[in-house]
């Protein structure tokens, strides 16, 4: 029955009679043998309207990716298999559909994007071609019809000149052009439902923003019924009509997005919405007298140059950054890719050697030291990566980790053990866990082990590099009490980066906003929070998803 | 785009200079006396001294580099000890059969090969796929000259269809040339198509994993096309790469096939050389096969940026 | 799919046995090195007379009960000389396979950590590998004199750059893992993280590439002898005996034939065992080729 769907137009009428696009029911998917559960998903049951956005939030293993394949027939059919439920679509169930059935209504009646847009687009095709790859697939246009198509399509998804764009590379386009590439294609049929996987989660929150509106724009306009998987509750709160909260598999609760957001009723909700931090600051009180821990003086650092025949070509990853952290203080450095805050965090610990300016620790200065020279101030500065799975030598035992910076600095072997397993308890861990390997642990655990790896070598600085960005919301929580605890036991400076401004507020007493490799904007975080003062940083604010609503803040300060 | 060849050009430099410098110390690090070794054993010391002077052998060895190297850059390979003949005219006169062999079994084991290697990818664990494995894996194993003197004896001695050795030039009627290339190409291809064919399932395979197939899938696209139109062309670099690394050891089993099917191309050149320990030649010739080698992957660079727009020049 | 799964159990410590388990394939191409190295082993015990004793009354006889698998034009016996050619074939592939391993190490880890030597080392490793193996073998044996020793050298040298070149993309790919960063930055010195972090991560690609070199310096081992400059022609080679068989292929084709079923035989068994143990060890590798 290809194409032969009954067509009906998007609903005009009051919002309370939508037609329903999609009835999922009971739907249960079939985990291979082995894994550490029987079923991806199971008895789940949803309903998306035309007109309509419903959010699946949970976190990661919770089985909303899953769901959303499942719809659109892209599970990898070897390992995933459906076994119960239906997937009523316009009526019809889809996993009764042979495979050309549903290839036939893939891009036409239902459409998906995706995470990732950088990797998500054909990179030796032009994304003209990309967006008329649908059209020929679906239709039988001349290739003026087409090329018509594809402009007005482009326009609407508000890409700059479509025209010059038609020809251009993915490789060419900004991560928030692609993901308008991506919708482009998605929509230019026009289809009854729009599957979202995390379409924003990879961009930074000015796009962000921008893609979230766009989205809601176009459904909107054209009646689509969207399903838009998501873990971030800012988001949930922007866009929402509907809820369905997941948990290994299982949904939870469901409702409005108003029910949900103020009123969640199962304690797991509760328990999610709870660890969002809030974008409100807790009042912390300033630390004009306590002594500087760590000090940098126009720090710069410049990419590029040298080589004969290139171009000179040179990236100012940052420039004339001064910052100061005082013992017991945290700084937040906050920005979206591409400001230069991992660069300074970077210079900072000497794993990149800056090309201007100076590192003070304490009274040392440490910016152009050599390699030798270096060694004994290596110690004062301890860093907490990103990516909890890349952060620990698969290879060695979690000890090994621990104890190789103490033993470095000639403490004994016996003795570096007995402190690591001292720290492990510190970090919530059983101390007999050190003779584990990093992959017996989960990602948050991954980074306790982390902070207690910095910790063996008693630090003065600690640097936090988004490390707590890659975490669910609420392992984040957890860390980021840790941290916070770990500060205040042993007065450690921490430098904070990160690109959360949830978690900036929560954890930070005074900020930096960088943009473009500078400076724009600092002052302590009540101070920048209630009052920005550059356009910038207003308009960071701005886009932060969810400000509408106040989330349960995890930490109350001091 | 000029400025990328360009620079690409200048950047071959260096590395024709250690080629040229490993070819040189080649015959300087050999133990004993060089002029002696070439002449032989019954070589009279007038003979060894005349070589001497010839190979300039009397002089400091950088002195002998740099002049050397002066030659080079003019073209000048050389002169063959035997046949006093300069090299270049000997390379001239035996170049035509070993260009055609190894066109033919570069062309026919692409053609072969990407289809298969592809086929095999998206077919990937059922028995086509470990079929074309295990042929690929074969193709690596069995030397060019055991195939050769198996397809002489099925397809010339036995058969009768094919002629047992020599080698006819295309401008002898395209009929007979292929007549006489069929079983030396054959043999020879085994390995090429071996390695371009695995080389080919294994970048579709990954290919095949990228996020950008699965788009094309939820656009309703049809596997045959997201095979064709996105996979191969994405998998295309790596196994442009191959072809030009393949051709070094293409090179070495063109000496070998030479050999077994008498073609009197640059392999006979240089097994001959190698009997007489008429080194001019041999040295030449490894420089020849180096610089060609350098050039194509020169070519191959140049290749890079049509097929891949992300490769800047 | 977005969710991360946990890679709890993706890593288990095992013998080496295991690691051909449900990989039939590789089981066979293992149990058929272990016949072939215990033959070159055992040789004097399976029935072989000297491979090099000349008897020209027994010349070109056809395979029987008494010369199992016949007699070359000098009247030698075939079985015997293939038995004994084994430890030819072996001796060569495997010291290639080590000698290329141990240098292209070396090499690689220095070109891979010590940025201002990448540039140079790397230039001169294409130039090595621009010259094609096989002719840079033969000036050097032609030129150095026949021995075992040269010819295992000649063969060695080409093989290096590649190996250089795998190791020195597997230490660049890792020294930008954060967790050799943190080694970094816990003043790890340089030696140690090349050791303890940086090294055991090449050992996988590495022994999955010692197969290959094996196979292919066995491979290039039968071509020189075919081209009068391997092994000196007394040594009982499955090279040499081809290449001495060769003329008399119509007469008596066992002489040419069954060395080289046992040269293609080993040769697949040890690529096969590679592909096995790279599917196991190395499934990123598996991916690039």
């Amino acid at each position: 029955m290809t194409g032969g769907a009954p067509m009906t137009g998007p609903t005009n009428g009051p919002m309370t009679e939508r037609r329903t696009v999609l009835d999922v029911r009971g739907l249960t998917v079939r985990l291979p043998d082995g894994a550490d559960r029987r079923h991806a998903v199971e008895d789940v049951s949803l309903t998306v309207g035309a007109g309509e956005i419903v959010c699946i939030v949970g976190e990661s293993g919770s089985g909303k990716s899953v769901t959303a394949f499942t719809v659109m027939g892209l599970l990898p059919k070897q390992q995933l298999r459906p076994v119960a439920g239906q997937i009523l679509f316009e009526g019809a169930d889809l996993l009764t559909k042979s495979a050309a059935e549903l290839r036939a209504m893939r891009g036409e009646r239902l459409s998906m994007i995706f995470q990732e847009p950088m990797t998500a687009l054909n990179p030796v095709m032009t994304v003209g071609d990309q967006i008329g790859e649908v059209l020929d697939i679906h239709t039988s246009l001349d290739r003026g019809e087409r090329e018509q198509r594809v402009l007005e399509i482009m326009d609407l998804v508000r890409l700059p000149d479509p025209k010059a764009m038609l020809n251009a590379y993915p490789h060419q386009l900004s991560g928030g052009q692609r993901q308008r590439i991506m919708i482009a294609c998605a929509l230019v049929l026009d289809p009854a439902l729009l599957i979202a996987d995390e379409p924003t989660t990879a961009l930074d929150v000015t796009t962000q923003a921008q893609i979230l509106k766009l989205i809601k724009e176009m459904q909107e306009r054209r009646g689509t019924g969207v399903l838009f998987i998501t873990h971030d509750f800012g988001v949930v709160a922007d866009i929402a009509d509907r809820v369905v909260v997941m948990q290994r598999g299982r949904v939870v609760e469901s409702g409005t997005a108003d029910e949900i957001l103020r009123r969640p009723s199962h304690p797991y909700t509760q328990m999610l919405i709870g660890s969002v931090p809030s974008l409100h600051p807790p009042a912390r009180a300033p630390l004009h007298h306590a002594p500087v821990a760590l000090e940098t003086r126009g720090l710069g650092k410049t990419y590029g140059g040298g080589g004969f025949f290139r171009k000179d070509r040179t990236v100012k990853a940052a420039t004339d950054v001064n910052l100061v952290v005082r013992k017991g203080e945290t700084l937040g450095i906050v920005g979206e890719s591409g400001s230069g805050k991992s660069t300074v965090a970077r210079c900072v610990v000497r794993l990149i050697d800056p090309t201007e300016g100076e590192i003070y620790l304490h009274d040392a200065e440490v910016a152009k030291l050599s390699a030798s020279l270096l060694r004994k101030h290596r110690k004062r500065v301890q860093i907490v990566f990103q990516d909890p799975y890349r952060s620990l030598n698969p290879r060695q035992t979690v000890a090994e980790s621990i104890i190789e910076g103490p033993m470095n600095f000639g403490v004994s072997r016996a003795d570096a053990l007995a402190k690591a397993r001292e720290l492990m308890t510190l970090v919530g861990l059983e101390p007999d866990a050190v003779d584990r390997y990093p992959h017996q642990f989960s990602g948050g655990q991954r980074q306790r082990i982390c902070i207690a790896r910095a910790l063996a070598m008693e630090p003065d600085v600690l640097i936090a590099d988004e490390a707590v960005s890659a975490l669910d919301v609420s392992v984040q929580a957890q860390v980021l009490e840790l941290l916070d605890d770990v500060r205040k036991r042993f007065n450690l400076a921490v430098l904070f980066i990160t690109h959360d401004l949830r978690v900036a507020a929560q954890i930070c007493d005074r900020i930096m906003v960088m943009h473009k490799g500078k400076v724009v904007e600092e002052g302590s975080t009540a101070e920048v929070f209630a009052n920005p003062r550059e356009d910038y940083t207003k308009a960071l604010f701005d886009a932060a998803p969810g400000r509408g609503y106040e989330f349960g803040g995890v930490r109350a300060a001091e | 785009m000029w400025m990328f060849i360009g620079r690409r050009a200048v950047a071959t430099i260096p590395v024709m200079l250690v080629v040229a410098f490993v070819v040189f110390m080649i015959l300087r690090l050999s133990p004993g006396d060089p002029a002696t070794v070439i002449a032989g054993d019954y070589a009279s010391p007038a003979d060894i001294a005349r070589i001497r002077a010839q190979l300039g052998l009397d002089q400091p060895v950088a002195l002998q580099f740099v002049s050397w190297i002066g030659r080079l850059v003019q073209g000048d390979l050389g002169i063959s000890i035997f046949s006093n003949l300069p090299v270049t005219t000997l390379i001239g006169q035996r170049l035509e059969p070993t260009l055609m062999l190894s066109l033919t079994t570069v062309v026919f084991s692409v053609l072969v090969a990407v289809p298969l290697g592809a086929v095999a990818a998206w077919k990937s664990g059922t028995w086509i796929d470990r079929t074309v494995m295990v042929v690929a894996v074969l193709g690596f194993s069995v030397p060019v000259f055991v195939l050769g003197y198996f397809l002489v004896y099925g397809f010339s001695l036995e058969l009768k269809w094919l002629p047992v050795q020599g080698y006819k030039s295309p401008a002898d009627g395209i009929g007979l040339f292929f007549r006489h290339i069929a079983l030396p190409a054959g043999a020879l291809s085994a390995f090429y198509i071996a390695l371009v064919a695995r080389i080919t399932r294994a970048s579709v395979l990954e290919v095949l994993e990228e996020d950008y197939i699965r788009t094309a899938r939820a656009k309703g696209q049809v596997e045959s096309k997201v095979l064709l139109v996105h996979a191969l062309r994405n998998a295309s670099v790596p196994i442009v790469t191959v072809i030009g690394l393949g051709i070094a050891a293409l090179i070495g089993g063109v000496v070998i096939t030479e050999s077994v099917f008498n073609i009197p191309g640059l392999g006979r050149l240089v097994v001959d050389a190698i009997l007489k320990r008429d080194y001019p030649i041999i040295q030449g010739l490894i420089l020849f096969f180096s610089f060609l080698y350098i050039l194509l992957n020169l070519l191959i660079d140049i290749v890079y940026t049509v097929l891949d727009p992300r490769i800047r020049y | 799919m977005t969710e991360q799964t946990s890679s709890a159990g993706s890593r288990r410590r095992s013998g080496p046995w295991s690691l051909l388990a449900g990989h039939p394939i590789g089981i066979i191409g293992a149990a058929v090195m272990i016949v072939v190295v215990a033959a070159a082993i055992l040789a004097p015990l399976l029935g072989t007379s000297d491979p090099i004793a000349l008897n020209p009354v027994n010349r070109l006889k056809h395979p029987s009960e008494l010369f199992w698998l016949g007699t070359d034009m000098y009247g030698r016996d075939v079985w015997s000389r293939v038995v004994y050619g084994a430890r030819v074939s072996l001796t060569v592939g495997v010291s290639a396979a080590a000698l290329s391993v141990v240098f292209g190490l070396l090499i690689g880890m220095v070109a891979g950590y010590v940025r201002w030597l990448d540039g140079i080392v790397m230039r001169v490793m294409d130039g090595l590998m621009a010259i094609p193996g096989i002719l840079l073998a033969i000036a050097l044996v032609s030129l150095s004199g026949a021995s075992i020793v040269t010819v295992i050298i000649a063969i060695t040298i080409p093989e290096i750059p590649r190996v250089v070149r795998l190791v020195r993309s597997v230490v660049l790919s890792v020294r930008e893992e954060p967790y050799v960063e943190a080694a970094i930055s816990v003043a790890t010195p340089v030696t140690k993280i090349l050791r303890k972090h940086i090294l055991p991560n090449t050992i996988p690609p590495l022994i999955v590439q010692a197969t290959y070199v094996c196979a292919s310096a066995m491979l290039t081992e039968s071509f020189l002898s075919f081209l009068g400059a391997g092994t000196p022609p007394e040594v009982p080679s499955w090279g040499n005996m081809m290449a001495e068989g060769r003329l008399f292929f119509p007469l008596a084709p066992w002489i040419v034939l069954f060395p080289g079923v046992a040269l293609a035989l080993t040769i697949l068994a040890v690529n096969v065992l590679g592909d096995a143990l790279r599917d196991k060890l190395d499934p990123k590798l598996a991916r690039r080729i």
